[in-house]
């Protein structure tokens, strides 16, 4: 899911850039002529049955691994048997639902969710932006190029190893940053399996995984900003702070909008990986996500049927956050995402 | 542009500068100390605080790892299934690009749609698990290819790199007698080289990171890959309460683990400058374009 919002987040970097010009320049050629009269299909198909051949695995791909989940989603309405299949296990309506919502675990899921979501969009979302504007500061390109290196890299390490770092940074009695918050907080606190620590050692690992890599949207952005304004504003006697203020973020508010409302849409995936290595039988309490419910409850207790309401339901959440900030920030006069 | 450099800005320059090398090398020194740790001793790991050079050198952490069946069952099987599952995944990805790069090809908009609507609508865990078991692939590699054998974003980004190369090529091939797969083949292949390697090591990256799909299709654990083994070592006994670990395992000594960490982000950083060499130009943020 993670590689879909940067994804898309480079698609819509493309539209603020001026990366998007030569592909209208493209779009404005007249179309050539089609080889084929556009006639029967049977005569469309035979001219074209290399290209249609090959585009048969990757059309099957779609179908089967992304489509027929899809179809699979259905059993979030009824009771299912595995014996049966999914087509012939009996329907039981919004069921699951009801039995999910009057879960005492739901109120629990819901709050650690939230709360690990807006720590990262209140802590690890601006500091992006702020990195951001400081790289776009620097005028000595040669550090700029080195620290944008050192801070990529760790966005290219899987959640294990981030993990297994946080689990020897922070061992017990030993860990370099055990020791060293202990002995400037004169505490004596096991980091990983304290509940309280939980949460700022999940915005801590997202911080250190996610903060560099997150600034290349805005770099993008940067670097399109109107060098004239500046000129203009130096003569006028702005300061440092105050171009900052009145051209750059201006300049990048549509970018910053538009990661903003993805951001939001993204809230209810707390990434899976990454809570699951760090729960432990301790700090279950504050740990346990929809993200990894689904899992413990699907994967190791069964109840499929029970914890595909649980995904939908979180999804559908997720669509619903999306529209909902989107109509919000045209409702604001600002560009939206769509 | 010329700055009119002022006594507040040449010092908030000089603090900005020692701000980002301090973030440079914060976010660097765990890997260091990991480093150092891998080659140290296990006294002095527990004796010193942090250290970024060992005082002394032990080959003892990799010794012990590399006489150890399941890690070196774990890292070769780990190695097959990134290079297996790149080539797949890739030649699934282009062979599907290439058809729908055509703009007179019928049927490529309603693809396109369905290809977009997967982006924003999954099936989810539990669905798509449950698929992978009718399709007899539980405990089987291909498990760990093949849902998500393309990448949706890389697939259109590949269709639009297809898009924007001159027609002029392929005609005059056409021309000279070249049937499509020829054109793709001959022609379009070797002009996408940097492109398809960028894509390639993105693929790769992602399946040797790859936690959750060994989580939940790997159950025999003779079969693990290395991300697997590398939780199973790095958990503390106190992390062991949460499943997929067994029970009866003895959590090894510390260094060991750095020696597993170092082996298992080695690769990364050696392709590293590869991958950022293309992102770093804009390649990927420019190239997309709807």
């Amino acid at each position: 899911m993670s590689q879909l919002t940067d994804a898309l987040a480079s698609n819509i970097g493309a539209g603020d850039g001026a990366g998007t010009e030569s592909g209208q320049g493209k779009a404005k050629k007249p179309a050539k002529p089609p080889k084929v009269p556009r006639g029967k299909f049977s005569i469309h198909l035979a001219h074209y049955k290399w290209l249609y051949l090959l585009l048969l695995p990757g059309v099957l791909y779609f179908a089967v691994f992304r489509y027929a989940p899809m179809y699979g989603v259905s059993i979030a309405f009824k009771d299912y048997v595995p014996f049966l299949g999914v087509n012939a296990s009996p329907w039981v309506g919004f069921q699951q639902f009801q039995d999910f919502f009057a879960n005492p675990d739901f109120g629990r899921l819901l709050g650690n969710t939230l709360i690990l979501a807006f720590l990262s969009l209140g802590i690890a979302f601006p500091l992006t932006i702020v990195l951001a504007l400081l790289l776009n500061e620097v005028r000595l390109s040669i550090l700029k190029r080195t620290v944008q290196t050192l801070v990529y890299i760790p966005h290219f390490l899987s959640w294990t190893i981030v993990a297994s770092l946080s689990f020897l940074l922070f061992a017990l009695d030993f860990g370099p940053l055990f020791l060293f918050i202990n002995n400037v907080l004169g505490t004596d606190i096991d980091f990983l399996s304290d509940p309280a620590w939980f949460r700022p050692l999940i915005v801590l690992q997202d911080i250190w995984k996610n903060t560099g890599w997150g600034t290349i949207i805005f770099l993008a952005a940067l670097a399109t900003v109107d060098q004239d304004q500046y000129e203009a504003a130096i003569i006028d006697g702005a300061g440092r702070f105050r171009r900052v203020w009145h051209i750059t973020l201006p300049g990048i508010r549509s970018t910053i909008i538009v990661m903003l409302i993805l951001a939001i849409g993204q809230m209810l995936n707390t990434g899976f990986e990454q809570i699951y290595l760090m729960t432990n039988a301790l700090n279950r309490g504050v740990a346990e996500v929809f993200d990894t419910y689904v899992y413990f409850v699907g994967i190791t207790q069964g109840a499929y049927s029970y914890s595909t309401a649980v995904g939908l339901f979180k999804s559908l959440v997720g669509i619903v956050l999306i529209f909902g900030t989107n109509a919000l920030a045209k409702r604001f006069n600002q560009s939206g995402l769509f | 542009m010329k700055i009119h450099n002022t006594t507040g800005g040449r010092i908030f320059d000089a603090a900005n500068y020692v701000f980002l090398s301090l973030i440079g090398i914060i976010t660097l020194l765990p890997f260091v100390y990991v480093f150092a740790g891998s080659f140290a001793t296990e006294a002095e790991i527990t004796r010193r605080a942090f250290f970024v050079w060992p005082e002394q050198f032990s080959l003892g952490a990799y010794e012990y790892i590399f006489s150890t069946p399941a890690f070196i069952r774990a890292l070769v099987t780990t190695v097959l299934v990134t290079v297996v599952g790149t080539v797949v995944q890739l030649v699934l990805t282009v062979t599907m690009a290439y058809p729908l790069a055509k703009r007179n090809l019928r049927g490529r908009q309603l693809i396109m749609s369905l290809v977009v609507f997967a982006m924003v609508f999954s099936g989810g865990m539990i669905p798509t698990f449950l698929l992978v078991k009718d399709l007899g692939l539980l405990n089987s590699y291909w498990a760990l290819i093949l849902p998500a054998a393309i990448n949706p974003f890389s697939l259109i980004i590949i269709k639009n790199f297809f898009q924007e190369l001159p027609a002029e090529l392929e005609e005059s091939a056409k021309m000279d007698g070249a049937t499509e797969v020829g054109i793709l083949w001959r022609i379009l292949l070797p002009l996408s080289k940097p492109v398809l390697a960028t894509f390639a090591l993105f693929y790769a990256v992602g399946i040797w990171n790859d936690f959750m799909s060994p989580l939940l299709y790997l159950s025999d654990n003779s079969k693990w890959t290395l991300q697997m083994y590398l939780r199973q070592v790095t958990a503390s006994s106190d992390l062991l309460g949460t499943g997929n670990v067994d029970p009866n395992y003895i959590p090894p000594e510390q260094s060991i683990k750095f020696a597993v960490i170092v082996v298992a982000t080695l690769p990364i950083l050696i392709f590293y400058p590869f991958l950022q060499k293309h992102f770093a130009k804009g390649m990927l943020i420019g190239s997309v374009k709807g």
